[in-house]
């Protein structure tokens, strides 16, 4: 009863196994899809996985540090996009594809 | 006196370098710059002449140059007798013979650089002549070998010129090879180089040098064979007058050649210490000046023979100075560098009067150098003619021509220290006369034998006067008491005597040698001159065989050369550049550049240039690195 109790009643433990989830949801997304976009959205997942595993350690560690370290992250997070996105806009103008095994000039 | 000194010396390579950087397109400008720096360096010498003596002597002047540890270089001046003398033959006759150029030159393209390298010349070799140590006589003495292979090149574009210029410059290289180790062993043992520091070291302690003495003498004396042309490195002489005709006269018979005896009388201290050889080598067991009468007396016969059968007039003379730097070297090495000394001053005179007559007969008959083709000149050109009668008799030392006078005090003192030598000098002044007779007769005498013999012409005063000037010197050189101021510098006290006992010296000091080498001028004459005087061509061939093939053929020593010591070179050479190919560049480089290639051909294959998969393997990494800090 008493582990069933526990089972219904959400710490820690939930949070990081959604965390989990979610990061290995991002990292399939980042290895399977084709579309820049969407690998870019996988990033972006893989990033928030981390950001709620943190969150959620700075809850119940009654901690303010994780959350500095979440603010951070999300800053780099919108940098990165603005330079990934900007790669992208410039692939598209030049009519280049958006597809990743398209891109392969990075072969010695 | 050291702005003088500091002008002689550096006067000769501004010149050189304002003709090379301003004036090459300007031959008579650069001729011009050239003659004025040698002139005025001439008449420096003789007020440096004049102060000196008034100063006393030695006069020593040093720059530090460089000093690293112990080792200290210096620039420095020794103006003593033997370099005053040096040094007034030097820049007179240099003088001379840049005034002849002028004409010889005339109307070659590259008369500017020819100019130049005669500066370079005159520089090199007052830098020889004012040295005080060691190590800036072997600076200037490789100076003077770049100027000859400068000069004997100056027709570069002609194979055998290019080569002539290669095949001095080679032969010194292997003599002066053994001079800078004896330099370095000299150094190492005494801690100098300087020679008066030298001479006061060996004279409070000739064993100084300890085992290492004789060797050291005999190092020194490679220098001096190298240069000096001496048996057996004087091969590369006689194709040297692949040169210019005044460039043979200055370089190869007066003055550069006659540095090694320089340099013989300038160490004359470290070749006359008595012989003692490392433990090893004590069976040797002969002394450096032994080697060096013997290397002296075996050269000056071997040319001499040889030249009895050459037929290129530039020939027969350069063996003939072959010969006489022979006489020269013995000199020395029978220990009276005095008689060495006085006999390369007249030499220079008359040596460099026949060159620069033979230079004249040459330009007059178009470049035409066999004496068969001459002939009948007394008439066409009479100033070369009896200039040129007066440098023959000079040097087959005619009496009261110098040459008589110094070939006597050679050999009278060599018949004093051993009758093999004195017989060789004697035998050697025999043949002096009959090739000079014969060359002489052929070249000069009877008829015309070609046609431009017969159309020659007097060559222009340019070259004229300074023939007129030289043989008035090679006439009167033996009054000069050249040989009373050489005594005094090696601490002898000469008997004072008028030029008329001075004639008659010879003749009382020691009859047998004077009588002897006067009986051998006489044979030789009129041998030659039965053989010789208007003969169609030459008997000897055809009366004394293979000897007369061998004497024309320079003994083989030029076949003997190539067929062992540059067989054995370039067979070595060859397997040397196997070695390196196969060896070398094969297994070794070939094998590390070999496997890097392979291990980088296999490891190119894991760059897809996919993101994804690069991914792929980072995530399976971190999995791994996971894994592995969870579980141990």
């Amino acid at each position: 009863m008493e582990t069933f109790e526990s089972f219904l009643t959400i710490g820690l433990g939930h949070y990081l196994t959604v965390s989990v989830i979610l990061f290995c949801l991002g990292v399939l997304g980042l290895l399977t899809r084709r579309n820049l976009i969407v690998v870019y959205m996988s990033l972006e997942l893989m990033l928030n996985a981390a950001n709620l595993a943190l969150v959620a350690f700075s809850y119940f560690n009654k901690s303010l540090d994780g959350q500095v370290v979440v603010m951070l992250v999300v800053t780099i997070a919108a940098a990165e996009v603005a330079v990934g996105l900007a790669l992208i806009v410039s692939l598209a103008r030049k009519k280049l594809p958006v597809w990743v095994n398209d891109l392969n000039k990075l072969k010695y | 006196m050291t702005n003088i000194l500091l002008a002689i010396l550096f006067l000769p390579i501004l010149s050189a370098a304002a003709i090379t950087l301003f004036t090459l397109r300007r031959p008579t400008v650069s001729a011009g710059i050239s003659i004025g720096s040698c002139c005025l360096t001439f008449i420096l010498s003789v007020l440096l002449y004049r102060g000196a003596v008034s100063q006393g002597l030695p006069l020593e002047i040093s720059f530090t140059w460089l000093s690293v540890g112990a080792l200290s270089v210096e620039l420095g001046f020794l103006v003593d007798r033997l370099s005053l003398l040096m040094l007034l033959v030097v820049t007179g006759i240099g003088s001379l013979i840049h005034i002849y150029s002028r004409g010889y030159m005339q109307g070659d393209p590259s008369n500017s650089r020819y100019f130049a390298g005669l500066s370079i010349f005159m520089f090199s070799m007052t830098g020889i002549i004012l040295a005080n140590n060691l190590l800036m006589i072997f600076v200037f003495w490789e100076m003077v070998g770049l100027s000859s292979y400068l000069l004997i090149g100056f027709w570069m574009t002609k194979p055998s010129a290019a080569d002539a210029g290669k095949k001095a410059f080679l032969c010194n290289r292997i003599g002066d090879t053994g001079f800078l180790l004896g330099i370095i062993i000299l150094w190492g043992t005494l801690g100098t180089l300087g020679f008066s520091q030298i001479n006061s070291l060996l004279a409070a302690n000739p064993a100084a040098l300890g085992s290492w003495t004789t060797l050291v003498g005999l190092l020194l004396f490679c220098g001096v064979v190298g240069k000096s042309a001496q048996f057996p490195l004087h091969v590369w002489l006689p194709d040297a007058m692949e040169g210019p005709t005044p460039v043979s006269a200055l370089i190869h018979a007066a003055t550069m050649v006659a540095a090694g005896v320089y340099l013989l009388a300038r160490a004359f201290a470290i070749f006359s210490l008595p012989a003692a050889w490392p433990e090893s080598l004590a069976w040797f067991n002969f002394s450096a000046l032994e080697a060096v009468a013997f290397t002296g007396a075996l050269t000056a016969l071997l040319a001499a023979l040889i030249a009895v059968q050459q037929n290129d007039i530039k020939r027969i003379l350069a063996y003939s100075t072959l010969s006489q730097l022979g006489y020269m070297v013995m000199a020395v090495g029978i220990a009276y560098p005095v008689a060495g000394m006085y006999h390369l001053t007249t030499h220079a005179f008359f040596k460099a009067l026949l060159f620069l007559g033979a230079g004249s007969v040459i330009v007059a008959l178009h470049h035409e150098q066999n004496i068969w083709k001459m002939g009948g000149l007394l008439k066409r050109m009479p100033i070369t003619f009896f200039t040129f009668l007066v440098g023959t008799l000079a040097l087959c030392g005619v009496p009261p021509l110098s040459g008589f006078f110094s070939k006597d005090a050679i050999i009278a003192q060599a018949f004093s220290k051993s009758t093999c030598l004195g017989t060789i000098s004697v035998g050697v002044a025999f043949l002096t006369t009959f090739y000079m007779g014969r060359l002489f007769f052929v070249a000069f005498m009877g008829k015309a034998r070609s046609q431009s013999a017969e159309k020659s012409q007097e060559t222009p005063p340019v070259m004229t006067y300074p023939l007129i000037l030289l043989a008035i010197a090679a006439v009167f050189a033996g009054f000069w008491n050249v040989d009373t101021w050489m005594m005094r510098h090696y601490g002898l006290e000469p008997e004072s005597a008028g030029w008329f006992a001075k004639l008659l010296y010879p003749f009382e000091h020691a009859p047998m040698a004077a009588l002897l080498s006067l009986a051998a001028v006489a044979c030789g004459a009129v041998l030659a001159y039965k053989l010789y005087y208007n003969a169609k061509q030459d008997v000897l061939p055809s009366q004394l065989g293979s000897v007369a093939r061998w004497l024309k053929d320079k003994f083989y020593l030029d076949e003997l050369y190539e067929n062992t010591l540059i067989w054995c070179q370039d067979k070595f050479a060859l397997v040397c550049d196997k070695f390196d190919r196969w060896i070398i560049g094969g297994a070794l480089v070939g094998t590390v550049y070999h496997g890097v290639e392979l291990i980088g051909r296999l490891w190119r294959l894991s760059q897809t240039g996919s993101v994804q998969t690069y991914a792929a393997i980072f995530v399976f990494g971190f999995v791994v690195l996971a894994y592995w800090v969870v579980n141990w």
